[in-house]
C-alpha cells in the first residue's frame, strides 16, 4: 500500500527535555496505526508536530509526498489531517454547529452557510454512528458526545488522516466500544487513522500496526496480527520496574467519615448526591470512575474547600462541616489535587518557597509574630526533597523547573512532614513516568501502614486494583456500594462506571 | 513569531530592561520634542536644568515625589498579589478628607502626636475606601479595576462638594478650599524655606518597611503566593481572602497617606487640584520600580524628575507640558515590553 | 416634585436627550463588547474615547468634511486597537496594564497633540458639527417623532451599529471565530485559525467604534473639543458590557437605561437642586455603574477565556 504520511527524523526539545529524537514512520491509506508508548514517551508532541501546534527542531513532514508546511495546523488541515486532542478543543458556551463551522469557511465571508452545514453534519453522523443534535450548547454534552463533537469536527473538514490522542482516555469501557465502532466505519471510507494510547490492550483490538515510543525514540514496530504482549509491554516499559506489593495492613480507628453529603452547584444542578464513605486508618479506598462524574467536588470537600449544602463530615471523630480548609489541615488532612501545576505548586516560586507553602502555621518557620526563619526553611526544604527524591540542582531555582515526576514528589513530601491522619489523593499519577509512578504509590503504601487513611480517587482502574483495599464507583455524583478488591469483577466495574444500577 | 519561556533568568535582567525602556521613552520624548518643533537636546538641558539647577528645584523634585512614592507603592503592594487597584487616585483624596476632617481644629495635640495620628487616620480611611471594593471582589467576583475607576469619580465629586459646601473655608475669597491644617499637623521643611517636608522622608520609611514585610514575612510570602498562584495559596492552607483584604487595607492606606502628606505637608490646606492625577502616575511608578518597594523610590524619583523638569521646559522652549504625561505613560508601556522579554524569548520563525 | 420627575418620562424632550446621551455610551459598550468576546479586556477605552473625540473633531476643524472626520476617528482608534493588540495579544503581557497605560497614553497624547495645535486657546473653537435631520413622515408622529426621529446622522448610524455588531458576532464566520478567541482559543487554533490574528482584528474593530463613541461627543453631542470630556464613560461602559451580559441588543437596553437615567439625573438636578447639591447627581452615574456590575457579577456568561493570554506552541 502506498504510503499517506511519512515522518521522517523528527526531533524537538523543550529547553533540556529532548521530546522526540530523530523519530521516522509512515502510514498507510486505510490504515490503523497505533502510537503506543507510556505518559511522557512523546507521543503527544510527535503528533502536535504533525498537525502543526508545536515546530520541530529538526526533520519533515510529508503528507501524499508533498512537504508539510510546518507550524501550521492550517495547512495540515487543508491538507486531509485532523486531530482529536486529548483535552477537548471546545468552546463550551457554543452549539455543536457553531464549533464544527468555526474555521470551515472564509474568515471575510457575510453569511455563515448554517443550513447546508446541518445538513452535511446530520449526514456525516448517521453515517459514521456519531449521532448529535447540532443546535445543542456543548456544555450540556457528556464527555463522550463531546468526543463526537471531535470527530464531526475533522470529518466536516474532509480529513483522510485521523489523529486520535488517548480517546480512550475517559471513556467507559462500553463508550470504547461504540468509538471503535465508529473508526472502522471511517476507515471502510478510506480513512486513515493513527490512535495514541498506553493502553496495550485496546490498541492489539482496534490497530493494523503499532509503533512503540520510548523517552522520546522509536524503539520498535510490528504488525499488530504479529504483536506478543508481554514483548510490547517489556519495549514500552524498557527495564521491568517491580510494582509494589500491597502487603498486610492493620485497620485502624475511623479517621474520616462522609455522612449524606450533597453538592450542589451555582446554577443549582447536583453535583454530589447523599454520598457516604468512610476510611479508616491503614485502609485506602479507592473512588473509581469516568472524569467529571464530581471527583474533583467531592476531593474538596473532603478537604474543606467546598461547603456541602447538606450532611455532615468528621475528620477524626470530629465534626468539621463547613469549616475552613486550614482547619482540616489542622486536624490532619492531606490534599493531593488532581492539578498539580494549578493547584499544588507556584512555578513561580523557588523550591524551598512551595516547601514551606503549607507550613505557614509552623513557629519554626514563621516565628509567633509573623518573621520567616530563613534558615529553618532552607534545612526544611533540603529535608523534604532528600526523604522523597525531588531531583534538583538547588532550592533557589524556581518550581516549574521540575519535571512532572519531582514536582509530585515535592508535593507529597510537604504534606508528609505535617504526620496527616488522612490522605486525599486525587489522580496521583497521571501523566508520570514509571519511575516517579512507582515512587508514589510506594509513599502511599507506606502511609498506609502508618496507620494513615488515604482515599485514592483515580481514573486508572490498574492503579486503583494495585492499591486500594476497598473500591467504590463514583458516577453521576452518586456512590455506589463498596467492593472489596479481592471480590473486584472488572466488566461489573466498567458498567457501574457506565452508570449501571445507579 | 512565537514567544519561548526562559528557563532562568539573571537577578540583574529585571533591572538591565527597566533602564533600557526608561531610555526607550526618553528616546519617544525626543521625537515629540522634534514635532513641537523644538530642539530636544535643549529640551533635555532645560528638563534636567529644572530638576537640578538650583537648590530649589532639587527640593521641589523632592516634593513631587513624595506622593508618588506613596501611590506608587500603593500599586506596587497591589499589583504583587494581583489586585488591580487603580483607585489611588480616590483613597489620596479620602486620605486628605480625613486630615481636613481632624486636622483643622477638631482635635489638637502636640506636634509630635498630632503628625502621627493625621498620618493614621489617612492610612484608616484610606483603606477603609478600599475595603468595600476588595470585599465585593473576594465575594461577588466583582472586577476591582472597574469599581475603583468608578469611585475615584465618586470620591473626587465629594470632595468638590464639601469644599463648595460645608467644608468651604469662609476666608478662601471665593475659592473652593477648606480651612488650613492647624499649626501642629503641619509637616515641618526637610530643606528650610522650600517645599521639601517631612512626607519625602516618611515616604521613603514607609517603602523600606514595606520591603521589610514583603521579603522577611509571613505577610509577605503569603501576598506573593497568592499573586503567582491563588489555587495553589488555597490549597496550602493559604486564606486568599484575608491575603486580599491585608493587601487592600495595606495599598489603601498608603495611598490615603499621600493625601495626608500633601494636605499636611506640600499645601497647608485641601483644594480640589490636590493631585493632578498623582493616583493614576503611580501605576507607572510602580511598574518602572519593578513593583519592589525600593525600586518604587528610585523610579518616583524619576517621575518627579520629569514633572517638574518637563514643567521648566515648556516654560523654556514652549512645548506643552503634557510632554510629562506622555513620558509616563509610555512607560507603563515600555516596561511593560521589557517585563514580557524578561520572561520569554521572541523566536522569529514560522509565520507571523 | 416627583410628581414633576414622573412627568418626564411622557416627554418626547427627554427621550430625545436619552438618545442623545445613549450614543457615545452605546458605541463603545458595543466596541468593548467585542473585545472582550475574542478574551480581551480593553481597559485603553477611556483613552481610545478620547483620542477618538480630539481626531474627530480635529479633522474636521482642519477643514476635512464630517464623514472624514468620523473615518478618520475609526482609523485612529483601530491603531490603538493594533497598539493594544501588540502588547496584550503578541506579547501576552497583562491585559489589565495594558489598557491603562493605553489609556493615560492615549489620552496625553491627545491633549499633547491638542495643544501643539492650539497652543493658547482659552475657549475651545467650535467647528459645524452633524445637524439634526428630520426624517419626514416619521418625525411627524406625535411624540415618538420628537423622541426618535429628529436626530443627527451619526445619532442614526450609533444606533445601526447595534444591528450590525449584532450580524458580526451572530451570523458572520469571523464573528464565530472572534466568539471562539474568548471561550477557548485552542479550539480555534485546532482548526487551523490564528488566535493572536483573530483577537487582533477583535482589538481593531472594537477600538475603532469606542472611538467613535468619542467623536460623537465632539460631533454631535457638542462642537468643541475639552479637557476630560469623556470623563468616565468609557469605564461606564464596561460596566455596561457586563450588564448586558455580552449581547448587543442588551447593550442597547443597557446604553438607553443608563442614558435615561443620566438625563432623568439632570432633570432632577433642576428640580432638586435647591435641597441637594449638584455633586450627588453628578455621581449617580458611577454609583449606578457599580450596582450594575454587583449585580451583573454572578453572570455566568462571560468568554471563559477573557484575560487569559495565548501563547502559541506552549505545552498546555
Amino acid at each position: 500500500m502506498k504510503a499517506l504520511l511519512n515522518v521522517e527524523n523528527i526531533s524537538k526539545s523543550f529547553g533540556k527535555l529532548n521530546a522526540n529524537k530523530n523519530i521516522t514512520f509512515n502510514v498507510a491509506t486505510g490504515e490503523i496505526l497505533a502510537i503506543l508508548g507510556e505518559n511522557g514517551a512523546g507521543k503527544t508532541t510527535l503528533m502536535n508536530i504533525i498537525f502543526g501546534h508545536y515546530l520541530a527542531d529538526k526533520g519533515t513532514i510529508k503528507f501524499n509526498n508533498n512537504e508539510l508546511k510546518p507550524g501550521d495546523p492550517k495547512a495540515a488541515i487543508s491538507a486531509g489531517i485532523g486531530m482529536v486532542h486529548q483535552h477537548f478543543t471546545l468552546a463550551e458556551n457554543l452549539t455543536v454547529l457553531e464549533n464544527t463551522l468555526v474555521g470551515t469557511q472564509s474568515l471575510y465571508h457575510p453569511n455563515l452557510t448554517k443550513r447546508k452545514s446541518i445538513d452535511k453534519l446530520n449526514y456525516l453522523a448517521r453515517e459514521f454512528g456519531l449521532e448529535l443534535d447540532p443546535k445543542q450548547l456543548v456544555r450540556n454534552l457528556s464527555v463522550g458526545e463531546k468526543q463526537r463533537i471531535e470527530i464531526l469536527k475533522t470529518l466536516f473538514s474532509d480529513c483522510k488522516l485521523l489523529i486520535l490522542d488517548e480517546p480512550t482516555a475517559s471513556l467507559t469501557p462500553q463508550e470504547v466500544t461504540t468509538l471503535f465502532t465508529s473508526i472502522r466505519k471511517m476507515v471502510t471510507n478510506g480513512v486513515s487513522v493513527i490512535i495514541i494510547s498506553h493502553k496495550l490492550n485496546e490498541i492489539l483490538e482496534i490497530s493494523d500496526r503499532i509503533v512503540v515510543l520510548r523517552s522520546g525514540a522509536v524503539v520498535g514496530e510490528v504488525k499488530t496480527k504479529n504483536a506478543d504482549k508481554t514483548q510490547l509491554g517489556e519495549m514500552i516499559v524498557g527495564h521491568k520496574i517491580n510494582r509494589p506489593n500491597r502487603g498486610k495492613n492493620v485497620i485502624g480507628e475511623t479517621k474520616i467519615k462522609l455522612c449524606s453529603i450533597s453538592v450542589k452547584s451555582d446554577n443549582g444542578t447536583s453535583i454530589l448526591d447523599k454520598v457516604t464513605l468512610e476510611a479508616r486508618g491503614g485502609e485506602i479506598i479507592g473512588i473509581a470512575g469516568v472524569a467529571g462524574n464530581g471527583q474533583k467536588v467531592l476531593a474538596e470537600t473532603m478537604s474543606g474547600h467546598v461547603t456541602p449544602a447538606f450532611g455532615t463530615i468528621y475528620i477524626n471523630g470530629k465534626n468539621l462541616t463547613g469549616k475552613y480548609p486550614e482547619d482540616f489541615m489542622r486536624s490532619g488532612v492531606a490534599y493531593i489535587p488532581e492539578d498539580r501545576n494549578l493547584d499544588g505548586t507556584i512555578g513561580d516560586m523557588s523550591i524551598w518557597e512551595n516547601v514551606i507553602l503549607s507550613e505557614t502555621k509552623n513557629t519554626k518557620i514563621f516565628q509567633k509574630n509573623g518573621i520567616l526563619n530563613r534558615i529553618n526553611s532552607h534545612n526544611l526544604a533540603h529535608a523534604v526533597c532528600q526523604n522523597n527524591d525531588v531531583r534538583y540542582q538547588s532550592i533557589q531555582q524556581p518550581a516549574r523547573l521540575l519535571s512532572g515526576g519531582n514536582i509530585q514528589k515535592l508535593l507529597i513530601g510537604r504534606w508528609l512532614i505535617r504526620k496527616p491522619n488522612v490522605i486525599i489523593a486525587c489522580q496521583p499519577s497521571r501523566g508520570l513516568d514509571e519511575g516517579a509512578i512507582s515512587t508514589v504509590h510506594k509513599t502511599l503504601l507506606s502511609e498506609r501502614k502508618k496507620s494513615t487513611a488515604i482515599i485514592l480517587i483515580s481514573e486508572d482502574l490498574d492503579e486503583l486494583l494495585l492499591l486500594s483495599d476497598k473500591i467504590l464507583v463514583l458516577y453521576n455524583g452518586k456512590l455506589s456500594e463498596t467492593i472489596e478488591n479481592r471480590n473486584v469483577n472488572i466488566n461489573q466495574l466498567g458498567l457501574k462506571m457506565a452508570g449501571e444500577g445507579f | 513569531m512565537r514567544l519561548e519561556a526562559r528557563e532562568q533568568t539573571p537577578a540583574w535582567l529585571p533591572w538591565i530592561a527597566i533602564i533600557s525602556s526608561s531610555l526607550a521613552t526618553l528616546i519617544f520624548a525626543a521625537v515629540l520634542i522634534i514635532v513641537a518643533g523644538a530642539s530636544p537636546i535643549e529640551g533635555f538641558y532645560e528638563l534636567f536644568r529644572g530638576a537640578f539647577g538650583s537648590k530649589n528645584s532639587i527640593a521641589e523634585t523632592g516634593a513631587t515625589a513624595t506622593p508618588l512614592i506613596f501611590t506608587g507603592l500603593a500599586a506596587a503592594v497591589a499589583f504583587r498579589a494581583r489586585f488591580w487597584n487603580i483607585g489611588a487616585e480616590g483613597q489620596l483624596y479620602i486620605g486628605a478628607l480625613a486630615t481636613t476632617f481632624f486636622g483643622t481644629g477638631l482635635i489638637q495635640f502636640a506636634p509630635f502626636i498630632m503628625i502621627p495620628f493625621l498620618f493614621l487616620m489617612g492610612f484608616i480611611f484610606g483603606a477603609l475606601a478600599l475595603l468595600p471594593l476588595v470585599l465585593l471582589r473576594q465575594y461577588l467576583k466583582v472586577d476591582e479595576v472597574v469599581t475603583t475607576l468608578l469611585m475615584n469619580f465618586v470620591i473626587i465629586l465629594l470632595v468638590s462638594y464639601l469644599l463648595e459646601g460645608p467644608w468651604k473655608d469662609p476666608y478662601s475669597l471665593g475659592w473652593p478650599q477648606a480651612a488650613p491644617i492647624v499649626d501642629s499637623g503641619v509637616l515641618p521643611q526637610i530643606i528650610p524655606r522650600t517645599r521639601l517636608h517631612l512626607g519625602f522622608a516618611i515616604a521613603v520609611s514607609i517603602a523600606i518597611v514595606i520591603w521589610y514585610v514583603q521579603t522577611k514575612t509571613l505577610f509577605g510570602f503569603s501576598t506573593r503566593a497568592v499573586g503567582f498562584n491563588p489555587s495553589a495559596a488555597k490549597h496550602s492552607g493559604i486564606s486568599v481572602t484575608k491575603t486580599m483584604i491585608g493587601v487592600a487595607i495595606l495599598s489603601g492606606g498608603i495611598a490615603g497617606l499621600a493625601g495626608v502628606s500633601e494636605t499636611a505637608g506640600l499645601k497647608g490646606y485641601l483644594t480640589l487640584d490636590l493631585s493632578p492625577g498623582f493616583g493614576y502616575t503611580g501605576i507607572a511608578v510602580a511598574m518602572l520600580g519593578n513593583l519592589h518597594p525600593i525600586g518604587v523610590i528610585f523610579s518616583a524619583m524619576f517621575i518627579a524628575v520629569i514633572y517638574v523638569g518637563a514643567d521648566a521646559m515648556s516654560r523654556a522652549i514652549e512645548v506643552p507640558t503634557y510632554l510629562a504625561d506622555v513620558i509616563v505613560a509610555s512607560t507603563i508601556l515600555t516596561v511593560l515590553v521589557s517585563l514580557v522579554l524578561i520572561k520569554y524569548r521572541i523566536i522569529f520563525k514560522g509565520k507571523f | 416634585m416627583i410628581l414633576e420627575l414622573l412627568e418626564l418620562l411622557f416627554n418626547a424632550g427627554f427621550w430625545a436627550a436619552t438618545i442623545r446621551i445613549a450614543c457615545p455610551l452605546l458605541m463603545a459598550t458595543l466596541g468593548e463588547l467585542i473585545c472582550e468576546r475574542a478574551g480581551v479586556l480593553n481597559l485603553g477605552i477611556e483613552g481610545i474615547m478620547t483620542i477618538g473625540a480630539l481626531v474627530g473633531w480635529t479633522t474636521v476643524y482642519l477643514g476635512g468634511d464630517l464623514s472624514t472626520g468620523i473615518l478618520v476617528a475609526a482609523l485612529v482608534g483601530a491603531s490603538f486597537g493594533l497598539l493594544h493588540a501588540l502588547f496584550s495579544v503578541y506579547l501576552g503581557a497583562s491585559q489589565h496594564v495594558t489598557g491603562i497605560g493605553i489609556t493615560l497614553f492615549a489620552s496625553s497624547i491627545g491633549y499633547y497633540s491638542f495643544r501643539i495645535l492650539l497652543p493658547s486657546s482659552t475657549t475651545p473653537p467650535k467647528i459645524v458639527a452633524f445637524q439634526t435631520i428630520e426624517i419626514p413622515v416619521l418625525s411627524d408622529i406625535p411624540f415618538l417623532g420628537i423622541a426618535l426621529f429628529q436626530h443627527t446622522t451619526f445619532t442614526y448610524f450609533a444606533f445601526l451599529m447595534v444591528p450590525i455588531v449584532f450580524w458580526l458576532m451572530n451570523k458572520t464566520p469571523l464573528g464565530l471565530a472572534i466568539k471562539v478567541a474568548g471561550e477557548n482559543p485552542m479550539a480555534l487554533e485546532a482548526q487551523g485559525l490564528d488566535v493572536l490574528f483573530i483577537r487582533t482584528i477583535a482589538l481593531m474593530i472594537g477600538s475603532a467604534l469606542m472611538a467613535l463613541g468619542g467623536a460623537y461627543l465632539t460631533m454631535s453631542a457638542f462642537d468643541a473639543f475639552y479637557f476630560g470630556m469623556v470623563n468616565g464613560r468609557g469605564w461606564i461602559a464596561i460596566a455596561l458590557v457586563i450588564f448586558a451580559s455580552w449581547q448587543p441588543f442588551r447593550a442597547l437596553l443597557g446604553a438607553i437605561l443608563f442614558a435615561a437615567f443620566d438625563a432623568f439625573q439632570v432633570r432632577a438636578q433642576q428640580l432638586a437642586g435647591a435641597f441637594i447639591a449638584y455633586q450627588f447627581f453628578l455621581m449617580l452615574p458611577y454609583i449606578l455603574s457599580i450596582v450594575a456590575m454587583i449585580f451583573a457579577a454572578k453572570s455566568t456568561h462571560y468568554p471563559r477565556a477573557l484575560l487569559i493570554p495565548f501563547r502559541r506552541g506552549e505545552r498546555h
